[in-house]
């Protein structure tokens, strides 16, 4: 189905279903122990076997870590599994002369080892900059150098210590703050929809900002971030003659797909992956990882089916992280506050061949303002890749950029949310007749302002008092792009009634399931329990995925599709005309005749497969997500100790397909986004070249002790230009701009601005007022 | 994890014997952290001699007035013990401040006072550490330090003791009671339980081996006002930048010790005479010669505003 004209009036909006805060359909599974993660799947293949990944180590020492991963189990997927373990590099960069593995091969229960010396450069996957594995090249710590199989988890991990690697260290650039001196300019695209030239202008920003009564210029950090998601990256893998099968974790089956045949080098049609629970991934798993790769030559060498979740440490260093940033605002202004002048510019640095933080995106379209400039700077660091975690560019760009509106808004004497709807805009800036789809940043601000009571703030920073906690209020604008993805699915109706429907659409913990089940149920006219939702699989039709919050309404848009072609066949088999076909009550009606819908089917299935592909309406109108965060902290008088007090977000974001689930997605970027805000830092030892606090301990999250009560509105608005569903994203429009609420807030209650994140309480505590 | 034997004796001399006979043998309690520094082969004992059968898990009045809590008294029933909330507050205080609800149900009174650092540097085996591997140097003193110690640390090491238990012990004055594998006890004053790391930094304690600790006993009962005031950068579950374990009496003289900040809970007697002075007069004394990293430093200063806190708190 090609979408290229706004939706008009369809069976969605019938909203029996949909819009229904409907619990998820799988959180029974979820939640007792039933759903099998990638690791957990024993049944999928015989005689599984473990593999254990290696990591490099200085001096013949190596790397192992290793706590058993809930993801690990899929203990049903293969029979007779072995483990795979794998090693990391303990160097950031140089070669390897000798990896010494025979101790390990005498070792009990050793089946296989698999070394990078003895493997050629594997070629890379989609979107990846860093080589997953093969060759004498370390190009960043904890790089997979190695995968010991064996009988039993514990085996593999003793047998990995046993490996002795011989490295050639060679000097690396691992700092950011020198190494984006000399940064040049740098196009570049998150993937998830934002991305553009190195330097883009509009107008003439430096005469503009020059002549500006009001001016103002800062520069900013934000720090690196692991997706530190609970399941780690797991895969279990099975070679049938030169058929491989990958029971793995991933959000993206399409693209991983592809990948992994590019990567092992065998045609697409030979590689099977199947990842219906992933236990979180916020990015993590766009892409197929070590994981996959080890488990799949593991199983291989060993002959058996293998497992391989990677540890813990190696989640921070040899997968992925959100790369920190240099950025700088500068924004000019009239007296009244209307910006005449608006530039930001952003510095990341990543390996050879990555891109750079996307973090000015959202600064092309969120205020008015008729000279414009942004601008990308990659600077080379041989750290682990940079790359997308959860809103990737808005999330740092946001926590930056809404911190220096909080500072602009201060400067000319303005309540924040009246210069934010002072400088709305309706229309592109760079385009002013291009309109966005649908916007209401004004009614999130002033909805969020009053239902916070935003009136009560004192804008005098430093002034409130509560015990000994001085207390602030904050506010920022949320805004992510509302992307759309080409889509599929498979729906089937059998002779009971049953609608299943089929796609390799992923269910992250976001709801997918949950939502899939209720559009096929809207479309089809059933209720929830007929519906089967079977994904994740690479044999069903490809979906758009989940990432860049297009997952939720892309897929369904691709399930609504493939729902109009089996009420087409069903009114076809039926003998109706399907313009006059009503699908209501598990019935099927025409005229005064009603046929139970399972009726249809009882010569036999109906099937209806379709993609949702989508037009130029994505061009021809901007469509974005907005919303407004409000945020009450509380500063320890003595310590700086910052907790979140309450937390508000408004936000529009077209129709909600399920209310219970986009809320939690909300008060998950809420969270996400109060981390990085307060604690979440990977800690650049810049000697070494590595992140040093690489695990659970080290790296801080919040807990539930950090997190207050959290509201979220949704405002009542549909979006038919978006997709048949008139829905948008929101899976990450909780994340975008809230950091920059906590972060204003502990200006409005302490006084002091912090311009380094997190803001954590060493940075608080020097300016803090005298202790009683 | 490296293949190790086990056993599983019924007396405390026995245990002892049995560490002492056995090369590279280590006790087991609740296990919350060994088991994880073996399976990462930062700890590799070849053989474990379990004590959990040992009894030693009830809390006792002494003659003298206090309290001897067994060495296999688990950190929850510790912290719950209701002459413990009267008497000792900022003993329970400090054991809830710790870890999570399901490791208190496992750690031991003892194990919690034998946990070992959390450097990260510690924790890493590719990476130098003087504790973990004697002689490999410290890539902590030029890498990320920011939790590490600021006084009483040496150029071999700058790793702190992470724990809160030991610091509110160590404002309590307890004791440690062992057993040698000749069957002797001895005490052992908390103050010299801990060490500092010096050119030993991989020797936390001053137990010979196969010493085991059977009790732990708290002098009489100090009165005042008993606080336990942690700083860290979330809300709950993670280890001090800075502790403070407080005694205050209504005078306004007290006692205080703090953690996250030295190898040991670290408290200066001399210095708790200008407790009445205010914090500031107790820490210029208390870390007098302190020696911080550029990432550490703020770690004096917010050793004093706690302490500021923590006194307020006392006079409110």
């Amino acid at each position: 189905m090609k979408f290229d004209t706004p939706a008009g009036q369809n069976p969605i909006d019938q909203l029996k279903v949909v819009g229904k805060a409907t619990d998820r359909i799988d959180g029974k599974y979820k939640t007792t122990g039933t759903a099998p993660y990638a690791y957990e799947r024993h049944d999928v293949a015989a005689n599984q076997a473990y593999g254990y990944v290696l990591g490099a180590g200085i001096d013949g020492k190596y790397k192992t870590t290793g706590t058993a991963p809930y993801a690990y189990e899929r203990h049903d997927v293969a029979a007779n599994q072995a483990y795979g373990y794998v090693l990391g590099a303990g160097i950031a960069k140089g070669r390897i002369r000798a990896i010494h593995s025979e101790a390990a091969k005498r070792a009990p229960g050793v089946l296989a080892i698999v070394t990078t010396l003895e493997t050629p450069r594997l070629e890379r996957g989609t979107m990846n900059a860093a080589y997953l594995f093969g060759g004498d090249r370390v190009q960043h710590y904890h790089q997979a150098i190695a995968v010991v199989v064996a009988e039993t988890f514990e085996q593999a991990r003793a047998a990995a210590f046993l490996v002795k690697v011989d490295y050639a260290p060679e000097a690396g650039k691992f700092d950011l703050a020198t190494e984006a001196k000399g940064a040049p300019p740098a196009p570049g695209d998150s993937g998830e929809g934002s991305g553009g030239d190195g330097v883009e202008r509009v107008g003439d920003f430096e005469g503009a900002f020059a002549s500006a009564p009001m001016r103002f210029d800062e520069t900013y950090t934000t720090a690196d971030e692991s997706h530190a998601m609970m399941e780690p990256h797991a895969t279990v893998a099975a070679w049938d003659g030169d058929k491989v099968t990958l029971w793995t974790s991933n959000q993206m089956i399409g693209w991983g797909h592809g990948s992994m045949a590019k990567i092992l080098g065998i045609p697409k049609e030979n590689v099977r992956l199947d990842s219906p629970y992933v236990g979180g991934g916020f990015g993590g798993k766009l892409f197929v990882r070590a994981d996959a790769v080890l488990a799949a030559l593991g199983a291989k060498a060993a002959r058996r089916p293998v497992k391989v979740a990677l540890t813990r440490p190696l989640v921070a260093n040899n997968t992925t992280h959100r790369p920190a940033t240099i950025q700088r605002v500068r924004i000019g202004a009239t007296e009244d506050g209307t910006i005449t002048a608006i530039a930001h510019e952003s510095t990341s640095g990543n390996l050879p061949d990555g891109d750079p933080e996307t973090a000015v995106n959202q600064t092309k379209l969120l205020y008015a303002g008729a000279n414009r400039m942004t601008a990308m700077k990659l600077a080379h660091l041989d750290l682990p890749e940079g790359n997308a975690m959860r809103a990737p560019g808005e999330a740092p760009g946001l926590m930056v950029l809404e911190v220096a509106m909080d500072e602009m808004a201060e400067k000319l004497g303005m309540d924040p949310v009246a210069f934010r709807i002072r400088n709305d805009t309706q229309t592109d800036p760079n385009k002013p007749d291009r309109k966005f789809s649908h916007r209401d940043l004004v009614g999130c601000l002033t909805r969020g302002a009053e239902t916070f009571g935003w009136a009560k703030r004192n804008p005098k920073p430093g002034s409130v008092r509560d015990g000994h906690w001085l207390v602030g209020m904050g506010v920022a604008a949320a805004f992510r792009n509302n992307m759309v993805m080409k889509s599929g699915a498979r729906v089937r109706l059998d002779a009971k009634g049953t609608v299943t429907v089929e796609t390799d659409m992923t269910d992250i913990g976001t709801g997918s399931y949950t939502i899939i089940a209720q559009t096929a149920a809207e479309m089809m006219g059933v209720p929830l329990d007929r519906v089967v939702v079977r994904l994740g699989d690479s044999a069903f039709p490809v979906a758009a995925g989940s990432g860049g919050q297009w997952g939720a309404n892309s897929s369904t848009s691709g399930v609504y599709a493939a729902c109009v072609k089996l009420r087409e066949a069903v009114a076809q088999r039926l003998g109706i005309n399907s313009d006059d076909a009503v699908f209501v009550d598990g019935e099927v009606r025409s005229g005064n005749r009603a046929v139970p819908l399972g009726e249809a089917a009882q010569a036999g299935a109906l099937t209806g497969e379709d993609s949702i592909e989508f037009g130029d309406l994505s061009k021809t109108y901007q469509q974005s997500t907005f919303g407004g965060h409000f945020v009450e902290v509380g500063v320890d008088v003595d310590t700086a100790e910052v907790r979140v007090r309450r937390m508000l977000a408004v936000c529009s974001a077209g129709r909600i397909l399920n209310p219970k689930t986009a809320r939690s997605q909300v008060i998950g970027g809420m969270t996400m986004g109060t981390g990085a805000a307060l604690m979440e830092k990977l800690d650049v030892d810049t000697k070494r070249g590595f992140f040093a606090n690489h695990d659970l301990a080290g790296y801080e999250v919040p807990v539930h002790a950090d997190i207050p009560h959290q509201e979220v509105i949704f405002l009542d608005e549909v979006d038919p230009i978006s997709s048949p569903m008139k829905a948008k994203g929101v899976g990450e429009l909780g994340i975008c701009g809230v950091g920059a609420a906590v972060a204003n807030a502990v200006y409005n209650a302490t006084g002091i601005r912090v311009r380094d994140y997190p803001i954590t309480l060493d940075k608080l505590l020097d300016r803090m007022p005298e202790a009683a | 994890m490296k293949s190790f034997t086990y056993e599983r004796p019924t007396s405390a001399a026995e245990a002892a014997a049995a560490v002492a006979r056995t090369p590279n043998a280590k006790f087991i309690a609740g296990g919350t952290n060994l088991l994880d520094l073996m399976k990462l082969q930062i700890e590799t004992p070849t053989h474990l001699v379990d004590v959990n059968g040992l009894g030693l898990d009830t809390i006792a009045a002494t003659p003298e007035g206090g309290l001897r809590v067994g060495a296999l008294v688990r950190n929850t029933d510790l912290a719950a013990d209701a002459r413990v909330r009267k008497d000792y507050a900022v003993l329970s205080r400090a054991l809830l401040a710790g870890a999570s609800g399901q490791l208190r149900n496992k750690a031991t009174t003892a194990g919690n006072l034998l946990q070992r650092t959390r450097c990260p540097y510690f924790y890493d085996t590719a990476q130098a550490c003087n504790k973990r591997a004697p002689g490999s140097g410290c890539s902590a003193l030029d890498g990320v330090s920011r939790q590490l110690a600021v006084i009483g640390a040496s150029e071999a090491c700058i790793a702190t003791h992470p724990g809160d238990m030991a610091v509110a012990m160590r404002v309590l004055d307890a004791t440690v009671e062992t057993i040698d594998a000749k069957g002797a006890s001895r005490n052992i004053p908390i103050a010299e339980f801990h060490r500092l790391p010096g050119d030993r930094p991989e020797v936390d304690t001053t137990l010979a081996p196969g010493e085991l600790i059977t009790a732990v006993t708290l002098p009489k009962p100090l009165g005042g006002t008993h606080i336990y005031r942690k700083v860290r950068d979330r809300a709950s579950y993670a280890y001090a930048l800075v502790s403070v374990a407080a005694v205050v009496q209504p005078d306004g003289t007290g006692r205080a010790a703090f953690g996250g900040v030295a190898h040991k809970p670290w408290r200066v007697e001399a210095a708790e005479g200008a407790m009445a002075q205010g914090a500031k007069a107790v820490t210029a004394q208390a870390f007098a010669g302190a020696k911080p990293t550029h990432d550490n430093a703020y770690k004096l200063k917010l050793a004093e505003r706690t302490l500021g806190a923590v006194l307020t708190e006392a006079r409110a």
